[in-house]
């Protein structure tokens, strides 16, 4: 029997196995397993351990952009009530882990990078003690001798290619952009954005002789204790993180952060556990940021609207030796067609906190962008915004010439178009008025790369006919729990109540870990893979091939044979280790998830303020693991999307370098006035080459894109274009039709 | 954290308030009395993670000393329900997948819970049509009442199912004027 087992998936795995299967539990609207711990509060996050004989870190932050730590006078702050400790040490991190670094960042806090940085840590035996220790602990620094810019459009900066990527060139795009019927040349721009998960990062260190155990707040485990390790110089296999409840991460948890390493040292110097607790200023200001965006898209269209030259141009910032550059024109490659084009990505060295990873990055910023000035080019035209992209879905990706694997971005947009009610969109602008509101509507694409991780996952069928799923995955908040478990119970023929699912700590197999959207795939393939194993073992004990094999409510079929599972293990436990990496099929197909967005808008005729009135998302992601909690994270990202379009911006003052608004206060993420009603509509598909459980990536598409239909329903309403990110009422105001008048 | 003689009725027993008068609300139940259903989301009164009943009111308990609630009643997240015995509200909130990474939901429950109890004894909020008047109930009125509970995950649309289910099998003094 040729299963195509070997771990690196290569080959699309056709079989389909989950639609064979008979317990009816995949792809089901399941509540979490995990819900009744988290809605009576008895879920533990990270700093919610007791650990007896705790210490209380608190970090201290730059107070300058650039410099070196001169002196620490620590001697007044140790003589205050309770204070243990005053750490400066080299091991301390002074940025912020990209994800999947699996390695150090830039270690030791005396040099400081920029405004927020820490650079010390008080120990003491309250929190209260340790916070008030903290902020009288005078710090003297030397200015830094050759700064950098503070500012990323500073003439200054110097600019770089990413080190990861290279521009795509195509054709001549200059010659296809004069010789065009028509054409788009036009410049955005977005800001600088924050997770904002609302768990702010903590964690509880203790040392049991050289062993490290950590309880935190992080996403990717396997990697999370390599960092660690390598932080401290020890080896791996003496770090042990666990986090089985994750309040939130959206990026800012992939790498090992401040305070766990901080902490860390901490505990060992003072031979007790130590718990750190960032505040939400300093996650703010510390953590990780996206990079603000500015943008550059040219669209040449020919006489029927089908694109002959796209050309995206990006211009984000990071911290000098950064290799993370927000990839913006990462779904441009494969999106629209446009043989004659120019994508590409410049980074300007710059003194801000560590640029990296926040909710799908590049997608998130690049694709509100695109999708903006496809709708100015369908204005231009005169056609049908969703008319315009149906026209320019290129057979293969252009220029690399890449088949797609799965693509219902057609499909989208007409069931989100019907269900939305497209075909009462006004064409022309100031069409609605609605008492002192203008209304319009707004389409967009969405698009999100697949992307699979090496994961690993261990499946054990017990004795007593009942099933345990363990892998270091996390879930923060994405339904891990859930859907692992569903594809454990379908696999394996048991129903949810004989699943259990244990995820969080370092020592199990190492699954993917939450990020990039990659965990249901990844650690999912690997828990059916164990599942597959055991169905063999199985089926061997039946006398039958493993496709002959059905699992259902706990008892074994093959014709008219019958077994309970407990009988047919001979009563002992099958274990098995599911295994599977990226392969040839991420080589030989375009893998992305797709989708479309539909937002009707009021923009308030006097004000200029923009209040989203309703918004459909339709979504094709392959294989609905489970369709509630895949429903959430597209409500999530939606949701991402509004905030992006209207309300969320990093400000930092470019005169000293800190960051403005560095609260829940000021950095406005949406509350639950700003959500209306949100419809949701899961496509069925199937996408083999994407994952054996033919699903594709979900957690992150609900953002990629949904701001720029935001955007273009602002403009339906009322006739404004705003090419800058968000769109507040300063920046639209000035630009309002007469409110007066009467509706065009 | 030693404690005085002054104590606050927490979820139906008296308990003895901290030693450190800078200690919060919050973090005298999360630290002293190990009750880390209440949340710290921002510590200064912006997210609504903390949020627990006060003498039948909801508050943010980062936002107050816990020396200031000398002999009140106090209900947080592990009075509503247990994972064993869910409270309505939070069964509606497994259901509806009211929460994703379930940070900021003991807040949204406790929030939610009060906020009904507002809305019973008649409260305006700032969508209110007519102040004076008893509030009609409206997803816009629930909207408007949920805003200090803030919610990264985007859990939005699904909390306010939640609590339109559980108002709804209610007594829905708004709607009947009891």
């Amino acid at each position: 029997m040729a299963l195509p087992l070997a771990d690196l998936y290569n080959t699309p795995d056709e079989r389909n196995l989950l639609d064979t299967m008979k317990q009816g539990v995949i792809g089901k609207p399941l509540d979490r397993p995990e819900g009744p711990l988290k809605v009576s509060g008895t879920a533990t996050y990270s700093a919610e351990w007791k650990r007896s004989d705790c210490a209380e870190g608190f970090l201290v932050l730059a107070d300058i952009a650039q410099g070196t730590v001169k002196a620490i006078h620590a001697d007044k702050v140790l003589a205050m009530p309770g204070v243990v400790a005053v750490l400066s040490d080299e091991a301390m991190i002074r940025r912020s882990t990209q994800g999947t670094a699996g390695e150090a960042p830039a270690q030791d806090v005396h040099t400081v990078d920029y405004f927020g940085q820490p650079v010390a840590l008080v120990v003491a035996e309250t929190f209260e003690q340790a916070r008030e220790a903290a902020q009288a602990l005078e710090i003297e620094y030397d200015a830094a001798a050759e700064p950098v810019p503070l500012d990323p459009q500073s003439p200054d900066a110097k600019i770089e290619e990413p080190s990861d990527s290279k521009p795509v060139k195509g054709g001549d795009l200059d010659k296809a952009m004069r010789e065009a019927d028509y054409a788009i040349d036009v410049e955005y721009d977005t800001p600088g954005h924050a997770s904002a998960a609302m768990e702010p990062h903590a964690t509880i260190a203790e040392w049991d002789g050289d062993r490290l155990t950590l309880r935190g707040s992080y996403q990717m485990l396997a990697f999370n204790v390599k960092e660690m390790a390598d932080c401290l110089s020890i080896s791996p296999k003496h770090v042990r993180i666990l986090a089985p409840y994750v309040g939130g991460g959206f990026g800012s948890k992939l790498g090992i952060t401040h305070e766990a390493v901080a902490a860390a040292i901490a505990s060992k110097q003072l031979d007790r556990p130590v718990r750190v607790v960032m505040t939400r200023q300093q996650v703010f200001q510390t953590v990780m940021r996206r990079s603000e965006t500015r943008q550059r898209v040219r669209l040449a269209a020919d006489a029927a609207g089908k694109l002959v030259g796209l050309g995206h141009e990006a211009r984000v910032s990071n911290l000098p030796d950064e290799d993370f550059a927000e990839p913006v024109t990462q779904a441009t490659e494969f999106l629209y067609g446009g043989e004659n084009r120019l994508l590409k990505v410049e980074v300007a060295r710059i003194s801000r906190m560590t640029a990296g990873s926040v909710r799908a990055p590049g997608e998130a910023v690049g694709m509100q962008v695109l999708e903006a000035a496809m709708d100015e080019l369908a204005q231009k035209i005169g056609m049908d915004p969703i008319e315009l992209r149906k026209r320019n879905l290129p057979v293969k990706v252009p220029v690399e010439g890449t088949p797609y694997s799965s693509r219902k971005l057609v499909e989208a947009l007409e069931q989100g178009a019907e269900s939305f009610g497209w075909d009462k969109c006004k064409t022309e602008p100031c069409q609605t008025r609605n008492g002192d509101w203008w209304i319009g509507m707004g389409v967009a694409s969405a698009a999100r790369v697949n992307v699979m991780i090496p994961a690993k996952a261990r499946v054990t069928l017990k004795a007593d006919g009942t099933a345990l799923v363990e892998t270091d995955q996390t879930d923060i908040g994405t339904g891990s729990y859930a859907i692992l478990g569903q594809i454990a119970g379908e696999m394996l023929g048991l129903p949810m109540d004989k699943v259990d699912v244990v995820l969080g700590d370092s020592e199990l197999p190492p699954g993917a870990g939450s990020g990039g959207s990659f965990g249901a795939i990844s650690t999912g393939s690997a828990v059916m893979r164990a599942c597959e194993a055991i169905r063999d073992k199985l089926a061997k004990a039946m006398g039958c091939k493993a496709e002959e094999l059905e699992l259902q409510d706990g008892s074994a079929r093959h014709g008219d044979a019958r077994q309970s599972l407990g009988e047919l293990t001979g009563g002992k436990d099958i274990v098995e280790v599911g295994s599977i990496k990226p392969g040839k099929t991420f080589k030989d197909y375009s893998q992305a998830s797709y989708g479309a967005f539909f937002a009707e808008v009021g923009v308030h005729a006097f004000t200029g303020e923009v209040r989203v009135r309703r918004m459909t998302g339709a979504f094709g992601f392959g294989r609905v693991l489970n369709a509630k909690t895949a429903r959430s994270q597209c409500l999530g990202g939606m949701v991402w999307g509004i905030g992006s379009a209207l309300t969320e911006e990093l400000a930092f003052d470019v005169r000293d370098g800190h960051l403005v608004n560095h609260d829940l206060a000021e950095y406005h993420v949406p509350v639950h006035a700003d959500v209306p009603a949100l419809e949701v509509i899961l496509l069925e598909e199937r996408d083999a080459a994407a994952s054996p459980l033919q699903a594709k990536g979900v957690g992150e598409l609900g953002i990629c894109g949904a701001a720029g239909a935001v955007a273009n329903a602002v403009y339906n309403a009322c006739g404004v274009r705003v090419r800058s990110f968000p769109l507040t009422l300063d920046k639209i105001i000035p630009h309002l039709p007469d409110p007066f008048a009467s509706p065009a | 954290m030693a404690a005085t003689t002054l104590t606050a009725r927490v979820n139906g027993a008296d308990r003895p308030l901290p030693a450190d008068a800078r200690r919060t609300l919050l973090d005298w139940l999360r630290e002293d009395l190990g009750l880390t259903g209440t949340k710290k989301g921002c510590d200064h009164g912006q997210c609504g993670a903390c949020t627990v009943i006060v003498d039948g009111r909801r508050i943010n308990s980062c936002l107050s000393l816990a020396h200031l609630h000398e002999g009140d009643t106090i209900e947080t997240i592990e009075s509503i329900g247990t994972a064993d015995a869910l409270a309505p509200l939070q069964k509606a909130f497994v259901a509806h997948d009211g929460f994703q990474c379930g940070y900021c939901t003991p807040g949204q429950i406790c929030s939610a819970k009060a906020m009904m109890q507002e809305f019973a004894e008649g409260w305006a909020s700032a969508v209110s049509e007519d102040v004076a008047a008893r509030p009609e109930f409206s997803t816009d009125e629930l909207r408007e009442r949920m805003s200090g509970n803030l919610c990264r995950c985007g859990a939005y649309s699904n909390i306010i199912a939640a609590i339109e289910e559980v108002m709804a099998t209610q007594a829905q003094p708004g709607r009947a004027g009891a």
